[in-house]
């Protein structure tokens, strides 16, 4: 858990937490949580979804403050009451979902908040210099007039990482930066990562990618279950044995143990190109076949096109060629209703933004995509009571953890709240299931109870598209592995031999294949 | 529990006029005037007869109005258009009443269906130019209430008034026949043993307010058409996922928004005024706005909103004879519509709270949950 070389107790650290426990109703999100970070290293906080790293970054920057432990800045314990106190200390934070004014120019986001003043008006001059300064010093150059909206993703990152180094900061956290990025994006932050770190600035790396934690760290500090691990150097580890310090000591693989693969065609995709409204070519003659029993596991990199895929086959956004056929029907350009009429389940990546009424009670939410006849409706009229005893079904089988069918949404926790929303497409059975992100920012127990869910669901004939950042969940899942890479499948595998580095070379494209499919 | 919250959410209007009756209080106060004696005198006048007859006269075109508005506001849409879309279809409804001649109900079920259709036309214009140029709907009703106020004085002066007998300057349709009129109430006085006071009518299109607010209930809570309108208002994305055309909604829900827009002011047309004038009445398309957020887009908060409404136009009447300025009374309509929208956002809060507390303890005997930033974020 501590450093685990001699040499660097002499040096003060630039940040280190100590002890911090902090508990929300009904659970403890960070235990006796020991961190200790030197100036000028990039460190690397790794765990799984739900493993307690995003509250510790709130605490250290401000956000939320802790039950019990103390913060030490340069040697000095703080006490944060708001992220303005970080911010007066040095502290910076890049958040994974920018925060960023599109109509606005670099120069004008970058000032935003703490805009340099002369009278009344502001100095935009003196600005503009000092933001050229930081990013040619930094290695972060971005025109400060261009407006945001017309940037890239990745340099957008760059304003976001200019706007807390313009505010002074010293140790910058960063909120899984790569979730967003494509990988030529990943390679240039972690370019510039090395160019900050040369120049003496800390950073705290959060992330569940063992990769790229492996390529960029100078230590790794593991979280499980809301405490920290382990504390270990990349040279002394494997993405192997993080994974193993990251999940506990055996990987809870849920390996298929017997095929259950028919020859019953359930869903058919043939050529599916989509354009998006730019006129971007987003997904690319995308062909694959699922049968009854079968799991199809889709690896890449977020942001390969995966979104347009799931929306694609339900009807959300128009094909522009190529086919879709479910159970032998064309369903290609069907209205949504249709397509989910004739069996096709959806569990979307994002709840919050696809899958859930927030405000309204949980029998309303499990009827969801499901308002087209029984148990929820009776003739024209919705049926409250059907509709209340499905709720109290998915609350039992699928063990969420509610008290009661008329409980808004947003009462439940994000794991209860995904459970939710597994179990009402699971008890609907559908021929085609499509799974994205099923077990995101859930928890190990609910985690398992979804894998357990999707076992039993193919060994009962369902046809599954299973889409997952995951790696471990698409090995030991799925019957066959594909790789999306910028909105084309590139690799057809067989995960019962493919190991997490192969398949993370293809999500890559360091790695080729042709792709046989 | 959901007693509780539902106490609670009451809790919301209440403090709103308590407030606003304060405000008026300290109004008063600062001109030198007696807040309790202009409370009681109002309370008094509206206690009559005819101040009752007077107050459901006023608010049951309100509440329609106040339906309208609310069945956009429950997909997230603003109609702000029905100031110009009822107005509109009062013209056409009162000119085709004068034109037409058919049996009694057969008479008016055309007049309904002509406010009906005109109504939701109008009101269909803004639907489509989101849909197709992505036009806000704020915007274009606004603009569509303009263009229908010109087309109404236009149409009105130049095509469709009677002409007027020598030194009538007033400019109007022609008068409505009896059979195209609707029956009033007051027999129903009559048949209770109270006498209608003289003058008084009892507009019997109050019925079918009340028949529209019941539909309103049961198509939005609980046909499936009213639970896709809620979802595409709560979460579009989430609402497109499960199958609900965003484009084909919007249509929908402009299309019945101005349908019951049309019918806002079909009641005094063919049971007090029986032609269109240009004094014909105004402002019920805006002050259906107020009173759907007074109400919650609740159909039974709604009618209180509209009653209370009807209450305190009618109760001002008193308040000049009394030499207190009957302003006050305009001054609490406008506090109420402000503080009930604060006071809501207050009370949601609260419950969400509470709810998310309720929901924690019920479940907090397995602590295993280690993804908590959300809820608590």
């Amino acid at each position: 858990m501590e450093a685990t070389t001699g040499t660097r107790e002499a040096v003060i650290p630039a940040v280190e937490l100590v002890a911090i426990t902090k508990r929300f109703p009904g659970v403890i999100a960070n235990q006796d949580v020991h961190l200790r970070v030197m100036p000028g290293e990039v460190h690397a906080v790794v765990g799984e979804n739900g493993a307690g790293k995003s509250t510790l970054m709130k605490i250290l920057y401000g956000m939320q403050q802790p039950d019990e432990g103390s913060i030490l800045v340069g040697g000095q314990e703080r006490r944060f009451r708001s992220p303005k106190d970080a911010i007066d200390v040095g502290i910076g934070m890049v958040h994974q979902h920018f925060m960023l004014a599109d109509n606005l120019t670099v120069l004008e986001n970058v000032v935003l908040g703490s805009e340099p003043a002369k009278g009344i008006a502001l100095d935009f001059v003196s600005a503009r210099s000092d933001i050229v300064e930081l990013g040619d010093r930094y290695g972060l150059a971005v025109d400060p007039d261009v407006l945001v909206e017309e940037l890239a993703v990745g340099e957008r990152q760059r304003v976001e990482i200019l706007k807390v180094l313009y505010r002074g900061a010293q140790i910058l956290i960063l909120d899984e930066p790569t979730a967003v990025l494509v990988p030529q994006e990943v390679e240039e932050l972690f370019e510039n990562l090395r160019g900050l770190k040369d120049e003496g600035v800390t950073i705290i790396f959060i992330s569940h990618k063992l990769d790229e934690v492996l390529a960029i760290a100078d230590r790794i500090t593991v979280m499980r279950g809301g405490r920290t691990v382990a504390t270990v150097a990349p040279e002394e580890v494997d993405a192997h044995r993080l994974a193993e310090l990251m999940v506990g000591s055996e990987l809870p693989t849920p390996e298929i143990r017997e095929s259950t693969v028919t020859d019953v065609v359930e869903l058919d995709v043939q050529g599916l190109t989509v354009t998006n409204d730019e006129g971007r070519t987003v997904l690319e003659d995308v062909s694959f076949v699922i049968h009854r029993g079968e799991v199809v596991g889709i690896a890449g990199v977020e942001g390969n096109g995966q979104r347009e895929l799931v929306d694609a086959l339900v009807g959300i956004v128009r094909v522009s060629d190529g086919r879709v056929l479910v159970g032998g029907e064309d369903v290609t350009n069907r209205p949504t209703a249709q397509i989910r009429q004739l069996g096709v389940g959806l569990i979307p990546e994002d709840r919050h933004r696809q899958g859930l009424l927030l405000p309204s009670p949980l029998w309303e939410n499990a009827m969801l995509g499901h308002q087209f006849g029984p148990p929820f409706m009776s003739g024209p009229w919705i049926d409250r009571g059907g509709a209340r005893s499905r709720t109290r079904e998915i609350i039992d089988r699928f063990g969420v953890k509610a008290p009661g069918p008329d409980v808004p949404a947003v009462a439940l926790s994000g794991g209860n709240q995904q459970k939710l929303v597994v179990g009402r497409e699971m008890i609907a059975q559908p021929q085609v299931l499509i799974a994205a992100q099923p077990t995101r920012g859930i928890d190990v127990g609910a985690q398992a109870a979804v894998w357990e869910q999707l076992r039993q669901a193919r060994a009962a004939g369902m046809a599954i598209l299973l889409i997952s950042a995951d790696l471990e969940e698409l090995i030991g899942l799925s019957d066959t592995l594909k790789v999306i890479l910028r909105g084309r499948l590139v690799a057809t595998l067989d995960p019962r031999s493919v190991t997490p580095e192969e398949l993370g070379g293809y999500m890559t494209g360091v790695r080729s294949q042709e792709a046989t499919a | 529990m959901r007693w509780r919250t539902a106490a609670l959410r009451a809790l919301a209007p209440i403090t709103a006029v308590v407030f606003a009756l304060l405000v008026a209080s300290v109004a008063l106060v600062l001109v030198d005037r007696s807040p309790i004696t202009a409370f009681v005198e109002m309370a008094k006048f509206a206690a009559t007869l005819k101040s009752f007859i007077s107050i459901m006269n006023r608010a049951y075109p309100l509440y329609i109005s106040a339906i309208a508005v609310a069945i956009g506001f429950k997909m997230g849409l603003f109609n702000i258009g029905v100031e110009g879309q009822y107005l509109f279809a009062s013209l056409l409804a009162a000119w085709v009443a004068a034109s037409i001649a058919l049996p009694a109900p057969l008479h008016v079920l055309v007049v309904l269906l002509v406010a009906v259709v005109v109504g939701s036309a109008w009101s269909g214009i803004a639907g489509v130019l989101k849909v197709t140029r992505g036009v806000h709907e704020v915007i274009s009703t606004i603009m569509l209430n303009f263009i229908a106020f010109g087309l109404v004085s236009w149409l009105l002066a130049n095509f469709l008034r009677q002409e007027n007998e020598p030194g009538d300057l007033i400019i109007k349709t022609a008068e409505i026949p009896a059979s195209g009129r609707f029956p009033s109430l007051n027999p129903l006085l009559a048949a209770i043993g109270l006498e209608p006071p003289r003058g008084s009518v009892w507009q019997g299109f109050l019925v079918v307010a009340i028949l529209l607010g019941i539909g309103y209930y049961f198509l939005v809570w609980r046909t499936r058409f009213g639970y896709e309108l809620r979802a595409s208002g709560i979460n579009p994305g989430a609402a497109r996922a499960a199958g609900v055309d965003p484009d084909a909604m919007v249509i929908k829900t402009m299309l019945l928004s101005g349908a019951f827009a049309g019918l806002v002011a079909i009641g005094p047309l063919l049971g007090f005024f029986n032609r269109y004038t240009l004094d014909f009445p105004r402002q019920l398309g805006f002050i259906g706005i107020g009173i759907a957020l007074l109400g919650r887009n609740h159909p039974l908060g709604m009618f209180l909103g509209a009653v209370l409404w009807g209450f305190m136009d009618r109760s001002a009447q008193i308040l000049d004879l009394n030499d207190i300025p009957r302003e006050i009374v305009q001054i609490m309509q406008g506090v109420i519509v402000l503080a009930v929208v604060i006071a809501y956002e207050v009370v949601t809060r609260f419950v969400e709270r509470e709810q998310v507390k309720a929901a924690a303890a019920a479940t907090a005997t397995e602590a295993t949950e280690a993804e908590v930033g959300e809820v608590s974020a």
